[in-house]
């Protein structure tokens, strides 16, 4: 009898098909239709995927195979989709974070015309369908299809408000990041395809467990995989992408941070860790650079003024620890971050909307200032999912971050010591964030002062249910310390990602940790409030401040050694290659043609005693060409 | 007599109507001039044909005959073709047949 889960084709289905129906009526349907087809599909989803999770988590994983894509002589890619622990875990995050931001953003882009309306609900509908076909690809090909799909679509909703130059150029400067990145992802699916035959997880991995990979192939692959994933995660040196990617709508921030696009590179990683397991020097490298862009950007995020900029930034230093964890191979530890992660990241988010919502459209947090009075569930909300990413006990990042921490200090003290650094820098920057929005005096003008109101119930229930799930959302992953068989998560993870074996530091040692940990980030936090509690605006920041402020000048950094040379070499190719050499190639051809016709042209006398010469000359010569070429 | 005495007068006879064709401007000698070279080719192909009996047959002897009538057939039109044409201009110079240019 088939298996029942040969209908998991529906999940990525619906979405598909709302994106059709949402893109094909825009100009025909009404709003409230479009809010209906567009919630309701990924709904239907997300409803599927608990059904699937719950049987996969009975009956192990699935893999529904259901037409060859490919066939070149002995290569067959079939498009056969894959539900496991992994898979299926993050399809629930997808589709009910994905759900939530659906919902908010029906309020959310109210004003918008209809037809906008159905466009922007298509493109939704259209990220969620891709990311849903990347994590439920079986084999690498059909993962670069979605991995293509949500670039695509993180272009069309960056760019949503098309008639802005700054948010195309946002939208461009995404495509081109990400295009980095997805080349060297498929030079490393190409590799792959040549050293095993095919893209199948199950067989790729295979093939890694026997061995049969050289050495120097598993670094190429899996440091070319790595970068794939930098472009799409927002790692050094590809994430400047992301902070611009504010360009957006808010719920699309939400929805690119938290459910889709991002992860994609750590769900890349850890469905392939039989790979990265092999590689040393890979796993060195991952490490590396994800500690150094959790600092860098947490850094950043520290004097930034924009509201959503301040989360863009630690977004990207969340991945940096995400990373940091795969590269440590804690691969679950990794997977439980992503998870909380788009938990509260989320949240955040959706809070930061209804505060520009309620704001006018205002996103400086300079101007703002005391709005936890009047934008009760927003403000509780918003503190929910501060003291969540700050990491503190019972909240769900706390496990996560935690997770990660631990697996640092058992690799080496002096990781764990920046590691733990940049922990209470995201625990500062948000608390300056929230204590600058929420508390003190009111800042903006008169006019939004009087605006400012509660955002309408779709809006604020996606963040109640959000801020629950950032609150208990980690306790799927409790420490043994605390619960004897608590961390359910890398249970149910074992099949894909196996439990990594070592020795553990001793309980004694993980509980000074945690207490470590804990009280420090209570620290930065008090000191944030003593800080921020009254703040007032200043003059421009000077030294560091505004070294930081400014990014560390990357951009102008990247503008400077790449942007600028590429464009010198562009206008170098077309005012001097181009005119000269291909200009000259082309015109110099019409040129000879027309000449020499005009010369040839004189042939023709109509005198009949030179035609007849010319037929004797040529017939001699004929004669004479014969008599030599005959040798 | 040997047969390079043949092969001689024939190529004397055909160099003879290439030059007049090439230098003659009256179109009657251009003519003759043609003729001049069909018979140096017949008297060629009766030469080699009597001089391979049984392997060439008398094939080229009736080659000539087939030359000699289409001659007849073509030296008809031909000075038909120049009656008319002196008839036109009142002359047979044929630098004054340029119109195929146009």
């Amino acid at each position: 009898m088939e298996n029942v889960l040969q209908i998991v084709w529906l999940i990525p289905f619906l979405p598909l098909l709302g994106f059709l129906v949402n893109g094909l009526g825009r100009k025909y349907m009404p709003k409230a239709m479009v809010s209906i087809v567009g919630c309701g599909v990924i709904l239907a989803s997300f409803l599927m995927s608990i059904w699937v999770f719950i049987h996969v988590r009975e009956g192990g994983g699935y893999v529904a195979d259901y037409f060859n894509f490919i066939v070149v002589d002995k290569l067959k890619i079939p498009f056969a989709l894959q539900v496991d622990e992994l898979s299926s875990l993050f399809l629930m995050i997808i589709t009910g974070v994905g759900f939530l931001i659906h919902v908010y953003s029906t309020a959310y882009m109210h004003e918008e015309k209809p037809e906008h309306f159905g466009r922007y609900f298509a493109y939704l509908n259209l990220f969620v369908f891709s990311m849903l076909l990347l994590v439920m690809g079986a084999n690498y090909v059909i993962m670069f299809i979605g991995w293509e799909g949500v670039g695509l679509c993180s272009y069309l909703l960056i760019g949503y408000w098309f008639k802005n130059v700054a948010f195309n150029k946002a939208a461009n400067k995404a495509f081109v990041m990400n295009r980095i990145g997805d080349l060297a992802f498929l030079i490393a699916i190409f590799w792959i395809i040549a050293k095993v035959g095919n893209a199948n997880y199950a067989d790729v991995i295979a093939f890694a467990k026997a061995g049969k990979f050289g050495a120097s192939d598993i670094t190429v692959i899996t440091l070319l995989l790595f970068v794939g994933a930098t472009g799409k995660s927002a790692q050094i040196p590809l994430y400047t992408w992301l902070p611009d990617a504010m360009a957006g709508p808010t719920p699309v921030s939400a929805l690119i941070h938290a459910a889709t696009m991002v992860t994609a590179g750590i769900y890349m990683i850890a469905r392939s860790n039989a790979l990265y397991s092999l590689s040393d020097l890979t796993m060195h490298v991952v490490t590396y650079v994800g500690l150094a862009t959790a600092i860098l950007a947490a850094t950043i995020a520290v004097q930034q003024n924009d509201i959503k900029k301040v989360l863009a930034y630690s977004t990207v230093s969340q991945l940096g620890y995400m990373f940091m964890a795969l590269g440590l191979g804690a691969y679950s530890a990794a997977v439980f971050h992503v998870m909380t992660h788009a938990f509260f990241k989320a949240l955040l988010f959706l809070g930061s909307g209804s505060v520009i919502h309620a704001m006018s459209g205002e996103q400086d947090i300079r101007n703002m200032g005391g709005l936890g009075k009047k934008l009760k569930i927003t403000s509780f909300t918003f503190l929910m999912g501060c003291i969540a990413i700050a990491g503190i006990p019972p909240f769900s990042g706390f496990f996560s971050k935690d997770a990660i921490l631990l697996s640092a200090f058992e690799e080496n003290k002096a990781l764990y010591a920046v590691a733990l650094l940049g922990a209470l820098l995201t625990a500062f920057y948000m608390f300056r964030l929230f204590f600058i929005t929420f508390t003190g005096k009111f800042r903006g003008t008169e006019d939004q002062a009087h605006h400012v109101h509660e955002s309408p119930l779709s809006m604020t229930l996606p963040l109640i249910i959000l801020a629950v799930l950032a609150l208990a959302g980690g306790w799927v992953g409790i420490p043994e310390v605390f619960m004897k068989g608590g961390d359910k998560l890398s249970a149910f993870l074992s099949p894909v990602i196996p439990v990594k074996e070592g020795e553990s530091p001793g309980h004694s040692t993980e509980l000074a940790l945690m207490a470590i940990s804990t009280i420090a980030v209570l620290a930065v936090i008090a000191f944030s409030w003593f800080r921020f509690r009254g703040y007032q605006r200043k003059g421009e920041a000077q030294g560091l401040a505004k070294v930081l402020e400014n990014k560390w000048y990357v951009d102008e950094l990247y503008e400077k050694i790449i942007v600028k040379p590429l464009q010198q070499f562009g206008s170098f190719l077309n005012d001097v290659f181009e005119r000269s050499v291909v200009d000259g190639l082309v015109n110099g051809v019409g040129r000879a043609v027309s000449y020499s016709s005009r010369q040839l042209r004189l042939l023709q006398s109509g005198q009949v005693g030179s035609y007849v010469l010319l037929m004797v000359l040529s017939m001699l010569l004929i004669f004479v060409l014969q008599f030599f070429l005959r040798k | 007599m040997p047969i390079v005495y043949y092969l001689y007068l024939s190529l004397a006879l055909f160099c003879i109507g290439i030059v007049g064709v090439l230098t003659r401007r009256n179109a009657i000698i251009i003519f003759m001039c043609i003729e001049i070279m069909l018979n140096a080719v017949n008297l060629l192909l009766v030469a080699f044909s009597k001089m391979h009996p049984p392997k060439a047959g008398i094939d080229g002897q009736l080659f000539v005959f087939f030359i000699m009538v289409v001659a007849a057939a073509e030296v008809s039109v031909g000075l038909a073709i120049i009656v008319m044409m002196y008839r036109r201009i009142h002359s047979v110079d044929v630098n004054f047949l340029n119109r195929l240019k146009h």
